[in-house]
């Protein structure tokens, strides 16, 4: 994608707008159907292949998540959680894990390192790395836990929802690898109405739960989930029922922000309001009980001034 | 200035303490502010590229409270309150209008700058504190992010209640003429003395007079 393409910039000023000439790009999204998914984890072969990422090879920790979590190198990995609904029927959900792509992402406006993350139009939150300076304020921005910072380069990574194969009209690795078609990808609207006949569908099967997750908290996702319980979605790896920035990330950034440059400037005034009204507070150098001699020449201007 | 008859303020070690704390707090409040105030980002180029800044910044910071906690030992002493200190409340506005003349009974520092001291002292320990908590590459990974949230909005608060605090600071060695060569040299004249620091100015006297006797600076 190109520099117009870039509708929001991380450390930016409202008043310096990004180029909005395409602003009305189509939104692209991302449909995980979550009922769908084998856990073969092709999608994380996918993405590390086209991304071109060689995690460690890592350990088994007892569970089949591998690798156990995100990692600077691993930008997707799927998560399996065993469930025992009231009956005691167990089940076995399965939630690809990665960035969401949140329209208000908490990444971007945490960033302290101007264009570092960029929103593109259509949708796609991306971090251009040779612009993060590795404070990690993301990690703190984000609602669902996603940047990992490297501990080689210090530096934020993520799943960039494959920006440069859908730049040239391409779905991302993970969907076009994905053996039994449980990730899609397309327009928003498009993907909204694909999830629309397919919670329809599982309703019918008795799955009253069912339903799609595209959270309004975050101004909604260009990552979706169609989940068997989307009433409880914590269910599947304690994904957040009700996503949003954080209150002390957006009091730190829109309250704390304006109120302090006020702070500074009545400060600042107050001082030179201060001097020019009062003058400045000097000293008479005449002492009754003992004369001082003449202090060097240096002194009794620094002191007369 | 003439050594015999000027008034040692300040000694050397303190001095260069409070220089070089200066130094590094300077560069560190330009980086801090750079990422507070994105819109001023070239402040943050006192310490070079965005990336060399937040590499730098934490461990200046750290030079900045070790420094201060040197000098809390070597002025606490001077700053704790005292009941005199009610005269200078009660006449701050004459003070801040220039008014000389009064009696106030100022020891060493007087209760605004004892105020200065004590609010220099507790928003470095947090800005330290909090610093820890957001450290990348070493000490952030140890804390849940919730943690670390609340660590970077109360660093935030802290560091701009510091440099607002110290431009205050910056402002009265200013406005009060003398202040800044005594920072720089050590010494005050007499004059300055009493008309500043009336009771640290008498203890001076009356500790030269009778001699020998424990220097009171």
């Amino acid at each position: 994608m190109q520099s117009q393409d870039i509708i929001r910039r991380s450390a930016t000023n409202g008043i310096t707008p990004s180029p909005q000439a395409r602003s009305h790009t189509e939104e692209v999204a991302k449909l995980i159907d979550v009922t769908l998914c084998t856990g073969c984890k092709g999608c994380q072969v996918a993405c590390s292949e086209w991304n071109d990422l060689r995690d460690e090879v890592g350990e088994n920790v007892g569970v089949y998540d591998n690798p156990a979590d995100l990692t600077p190198e691993t930008w997707t990995v799927i998560r399996f959680d065993e469930v025992e609904d009231e009956s005691g029927k167990l089940e076995w959900l399965l939630r690809k894990e990665g960035c969401m792509h949140c329209a208000d992402p908490g990444c971007l406006k945490a960033c302290p390192s101007p264009g570092a993350i960029v929103q593109f139009a259509n949708g796609i939150v991306d971090f251009q790395s040779d612009q993060c300076i590795g404070c990690g304020y993301c990690v703190a921005g984000c609602p669902f836990d996603v940047p990992r910072i490297s501990k080689k380069d210090n530096r934020a990574y993520k799943c960039t929802l494959c920006a440069d194969r859908v730049a040239v009209g391409q779905e991302p690795a993970c969907v076009k690898t994905c053996p039994t078609g449980a990730i899609s990808f397309g327009s928003k609207a498009d993907m909204k109405q694909l999830a629309a006949n397919r919670v329809e569908e599982l309703k019918g099967r008795g799955h009253e739960g069912a339903g799609l997750y595209d959270p309004a908290g975050v101004g909604g996702t260009h990552v979706m989930y169609v989940l068997t319980h989307a009433d409880k979605p914590q269910m599947y790896h304690r994904l957040p029922a009700d996503p949003y920035i954080s209150p002390i990330v957006r009091g730190w950034k829109e309250w704390l922000k304006p109120v302090g440059a006020l702070g500074f400037v009545a400060t600042l005034a107050g001082a030179f309001a201060h001097y020019v009204g009062v003058g400045p507070n000097t000293t008479e150098e005449i002492e009754h009980e003992e004369p001082v001699l003449p202090p060097s020449d240096e002194t009794t201007s620094e002191e007369r001034v | 200035m003439d050594t015999k008859k000027a008034f040692l303020r300040t000694k050397f070690f303190d001095r260069m303490c409070h220089w070089t704390m200066v130094a590094c707090f300077f560069l560190v409040a330009m980086s801090g502010l750079s990422w507070f105030f994105p819109s001023l980002n070239w402040l943050g180029s006192v310490l070079g590229t965005p990336q060399t800044a937040r590499v730098l910044h934490p461990f200046l910071g750290t030079v900045v409270f070790g420094l201060l906690v040197i000098m809390f030992f070597r002025f606490v002493h001077h700053n704790l309150p005292v009941r005199t200190d009610i005269i200078w409340f009660r006449n701050v506005i004459g003070v801040l209008m220039n008014r000389h003349g009064d009696n106030l009974r100022i020891g060493k520092y007087n209760a605004g700058q004892k105020i200065l001291f004590w609010g220099i002292m507790s928003l470095i320990s947090v800005l330290f504190m909090t610093g820890i908590v957001a450290w990348r590459a070493y000490f952030a990974a140890y804390f849940p992010i919730p943690v670390i949230r609340v660590a970077l909005l109360a660093h935030s608060l802290a560091g701009l209640a510091l440099i607002l605090l110290v431009i205050g600071h910056i402002y009265m060695g200013l406005w009060v003429k003398g202040s800044i060569t005594g920072m720089l040299t050590g010494y005050v004249s007499r004059a300055w003395a009493k008309q500043h620091h009336d009771r640290w100015y008498e203890e001076k006297i009356a500790s030269s007079s009778e001699t020998p006797s424990k220097p009171h600076s």
